[in-house]
């Protein structure tokens, strides 16, 4: 009797240990930060080292963390290269209505066309064009494909 | 395209309003549709052939149309025309109104025609089986290769002499005709009779184009393309294929649609990101600014009096719907429900707005009062979007699309329509995969 209620004890404190590793481990391996997309795939790259784009939350437009960190690199890049104009295009996931979807990409794309102004890139040499949700570049209708589409990608023009 | 019916004369026969005991009532889901018999068309065999109109099987096809068009309102069943009991000359004369309605039928619907001289004459008549009388009848003539709209006129008469409502069959729907993987759409303007037919396209598909709604005299579309990659608000005269853009905004304009009158349009133009709503005034190229707000506001439509205009805002955290006055004084938010609402247009008949609706995921096509009361979900779905009202204000058409699988497979666009009673929703018949519609009005009022 002892021995068995020791047993299921341990069974219990084993049983605990695996849900919650399990927890730990859906959170970090998912290449999400809440429904921000945070992973390597889809991603592009400017020069070595420079990220193409820019992630959201759904039907936001403001920067994390992450986002701000590419951007000041991309703000790097182009002031090395003096002469290079680019166009950020804003993408919006399917979930939403088309009109909104094209408003919500051209603040997107804007949002992240102020950040590298801020960090002294003329204006001039940025320009921005919506796609709403016309262009995904994940087709799929899931969870993550929608998290890789909220994007805004910075496109060299010349 | 060339204008229809330039040649079309209506004159009445006889027109009886009197004590008719049948009627339709739509403003309910009608769960018992009323039985109706479509006779053939009698062709008078003086009729000649014309420019490969098949004439002998006119009166076929022309009563096939409409028996149709009744059989998709769910307001009507068509009987088969195996269990009918007169010859279509006989019956258009005077039916033998007991021997109708042993096969059941409560309306019956007759007619003949003649293709001569480069002319088709029709005449029709509607019987009242119960009351053994004549209800509605007329006649008309036309060009042969109006045939097609010949059968949706008489359906209009007829729905609107059963239901005391215009009907909706001598109508187009305009959209965009889809083709191609998820990721890499090719979308052209297809434009098409409401019953499918007739689909023609009017642009290549080269560029992209979205949101094409006709103007009151359905001669015109304005659209949004992306010619040119800059994606800005076209105008489209449907007859001459000439295409300008509308306005020199700096920026993207999107979501347009015309005013009441047709004079002007309004739409939402991009400045630094954010999207606010104008008119223009498509003679004087007067440009307006009616909402000044940083946040989205977009999908604006005007009530058919043109003195308020509905739009959807985020201004409130996340897209709700507000209506304002047409010089955007007096802006006041109407949704309230749980989820987020988009899309609003006002119905032709003034009475309600129909919107899209998100909630927990799933996707729903609703109808309320225009102050925001009332409210009615339709349809729910995967994803679905659009409203567009057919010109009587009793039935929407939209468009779904499917969830797609990890590679895109399984996706579909696909346009719908349904009843605004809730009732009735069907797929329209398109030759491809099709979004964005947008109902015309009546062509021949």
């Amino acid at each position: 009797m002892t021995f068995n209620t020791n047993l299921k004890n341990i069974f219990l404190v084993v049983f605990t240990t695996l849900i919650l590793s399990a927890c730990a481990t859906a959170k970090k391996s998912g290449d999400m930060d809440g429904d921000v997309y945070t992973g390597k795939e889809t991603v592009k790259y400017l020069a070595s080292g420079v990220p193409d784009r820019v992630f959201f939350a759904t039907n936001k437009s403001s920067l994390t963390t992450a986002s701000r960190a590419t951007l000041r690199k991309q703000a790097t890049y182009l002031r090395k290269n003096k002469k290079l104009n680019v166009t950020i295009e804003g993408h919006a996931d399917e979930r939403g209505t088309r009109e909104y979807n094209l408003a919500l990409g051209e603040r997107r794309a804007n949002a992240a066309k102020d950040y590298l102004m801020t960090y002294g890139i003329s204006g001039k040499r940025i320009s921005t064009i919506s796609y709403g949700k016309e262009k995904p570049v994940n087709p799929a209708s899931s969870t993550l494909a929608w998290s890789q589409n909220r994007r805004s990608v910075t496109v060299k023009v010349n | 395209m060339k204008r229809f019916f330039l040649a079309l004369t209506i004159y009445f026969i006889s027109f009886n309003f009197l004590y008719a005991l049948i009627e339709v009532d739509i403003t309910r889901g009608n769960l018992d549709p009323l039985p109706i018999a479509v006779s053939p068309l009698h062709v008078d065999i003086k009729s000649v052939e014309h420019e490969g109109i098949k004439v002998k099987e006119l009166g076929n096809n022309i009563s096939s149309i409409i028996e149709r068009n009744f059989k998709n309102t769910g307001l009507f069943n068509p009987l088969k025309k195996e269990a009918f009991v007169q010859k279509p000359d006989i019956a258009h004369l005077k039916p033998r109104f007991e021997d109708w309605r042993l096969i059941k039928a409560q309306a019956l619907v007759t007619g003949k025609l003649l293709v001569r001289d480069g002319k088709l004459k029709v005449e029709f008549r509607l019987w009242d089986l119960t009351a053994a009388k004549e209800m509605t009848a007329l006649a008309f003539t036309t060009t042969p290769s109006n045939w097609r709209r010949v059968a949706h006129i008489i359906s209009d008469k007829i729905y609107e002499r059963l239901t005391g409502e215009e009907g909706y069959f001598d109508t187009r729907i305009i959209y965009v005709s889809e083709s191609g993987p998820k990721d890499q759409r090719v979308k052209k303007l297809g434009i098409m009779d409401q019953d499918g037919a007739n689909t023609k396209y009017l642009t290549l598909g080269n560029e992209l184009v979205l949101t094409p709604r006709f103007n009151p005299t359905n001669q015109m579309v304005t659209y949004l393309s992306y010619f040119r990659n800059m994606p800005r608000v076209y105008l489209l005269d449907i007859e001459t294929g000439m295409q300008e853009v509308v306005g020199n905004f700096p920026g993207m304009t999107f979501a347009p649609r015309f005013s009441p009158d047709g004079k002007k349009i309004i739409m939402s133009f991009a400045e630094d990101g954010n999207s606010d709503i104008y008119t223009m005034d498509l003679e004087t190229r007067v440009v307006e600014r009616i909402t000044n707000h940083s946040s989205i506001d977009t999908s604006p439509s005007f009530s058919p009096d043109g003195k308020y205009i509905a739009f959807n805002s985020d201004r409130s955290g996340l897209q709700q719907i507000y209506v304002m006055r047409s010089d955007g004084s007096g802006v006041k938010r109407i949704t309230f429900g749980k989820g987020i609402y988009g899309t609003p247009v006002w119905s032709p008949r003034g009475d309600l707005i129909a919107f899209t609706k998100v909630r927990k995921g799933r996707f729903y096509i609703g109808v309320m009062r225009t102050d925001g009361s009332g409210e009615r979900l339709l349809t729910e779905n995967f994803y679905q979007e659009a409203p567009s009202w057919s010109p009587n204000g009793r039935v929407l058409v939209f468009y779904r699309e499917t969830k797609a699988g990890s590679k895109g497979e399984g996706f579909s666009a696909t346009l719908w329509s349904i009843d605004i009673t809730g009732y009735n929703e069907r797929k329209l018949t398109t030759k491809t995969d099709a979004s964005d519609p947008s109902w015309s009005s009546l062509l021949s009022k």
